[in-house]
């Protein structure tokens, strides 16, 4: 399998708990080819360079590559199992910039740049990016999250 | 099957970009429990948000809800009349989500295309068709819940790529 099951709810993080500068724990992913079907019979993206060898290499790759909104949605869950139930995710931003293939490791990065009160909330800016086994930015991206303050406003 | 656009040629013709601003005809999708639970298994995101009732009623959510590129799974229907796409093969260049309410098992979300831009490169693979799109997602009560801003990127002569049309 290509990821590792667990039922642990995240906890919720505050805003005083963080700074600007801190980063997010990593999230690890080792796609294989499996996840890679799950993935297009899941969202509906039949696109054949996805799983079809002889059209990936048709396109000058030496395998199937990764989709590009798996990367995003690893990117997601780095941010929403960091931020926990009482954050929220506002908006993801993602760009494609290299291609990814299975079978290697993909790192999700992530690092806060801003951190302000708009209205009563905790507004939170993080840089975020999917390295490949070579530790290059395949896929960066930036995440901005609400998240809740200790102090009864 | 096979179209006969060439590189240096112009692709973004007056036929094509009277595609920008044009909507494409919506689409209702009920969002089922088991479809979310196998998005979230196919990501490889186990939290129990997506999976778990019992533990998703005990927080701020009240319920069960789906991941933020659960989006991804709910494919915009045709536009009223067929986009010419002049190239062969497909690239996802990105996307950009605003997210205004979490989706819930049990929602009905409308999706709604429309074309926000076209524009053309030349590059090392020829002419290349940059299509900016921004899809709506809307719920049951006329909330507009999501966007995703979509750039995908076409290329290329020869047989078409199944699914290059999907996006």
């Amino acid at each position: 399998m290509a990821t590792t099951k667990s039922d642990s709810m995240p906890q919720s993080v505050y805003f005083e708990d963080v700074s600007i500068g801190d980063k997010l724990p990593d999230l690890v992913k080792n796609p294989d080819t499996r996840q890679l079907v799950m993935y297009a019979g899941a969202s509906q993206d039949f696109v054949a360079i996805h799983y079809d060898q002889n059209v990936a290499q048709e396109a000058g790759h030496p395998t199937v590559i990764i989709h590009g909104a798996l990367k995003s949605a690893w990117l997601g869950e780095l941010v929403t199992s960091w931020m926990g139930t009482k954050g929220r995710l506002l908006e993801l931003d993602v760009s494609y910039r290299a291609i990814d293939f299975p079978n290697a490791k993909a790192t999700c990065v992530g690092k806060i740049t801003d951190a302000r009160i708009e209205h009563g909330v905790g507004i939170v800016e993080i840089e975020i990016g999917l390295l490949n086994a070579d530790g290059v930015v395949s896929t960066p991206g930036r995440a901005l999250v609400s998240l809740p303050t200790r102090e009864i406003v | 099957m096979t179209t006969s656009a060439s590189s240096g040629d112009t692709v973004t013709t007056d036929e094509l970009n009277a595609f920008i601003g044009l909507e494409s005809i919506p689409v209702t999708y009920d969002i089922e429990r088991h479809a979310v639970e196998r998005f979230a298994a196919a990501i490889g995101d186990f939290n129990p948000l997506y999976s778990d009732r019992e533990v998703a009623e005990s927080t701020s959510y009240g319920g069960l809800i789906a991941p933020p590129t659960f989006f991804r799974s709910l494919l915009p229907g045709e536009y009223p009349n067929d986009y010419p796409e002049p190239f062969a093969h497909i690239l996802d260049g990105g996307s950009k989500y605003r997210f205004n309410e979490p989706v819930r098992v049990g929602d009905q979300i409308t999706v709604v295309r429309k074309i926000t831009n076209l524009f053309e490169k030349h590059g090392r693979m020829g002419t290349m068709l940059f299509k900016v799109s921004e899809i709506s997602y809307t719920n049951q009560t006329g909330h507009l819940v999501a966007t995703q801003t979509t750039t995908t990127i076409t290329y290329g002569t020869g047989e078409k790529d199944s699914g290059v049309g999907d996006h």
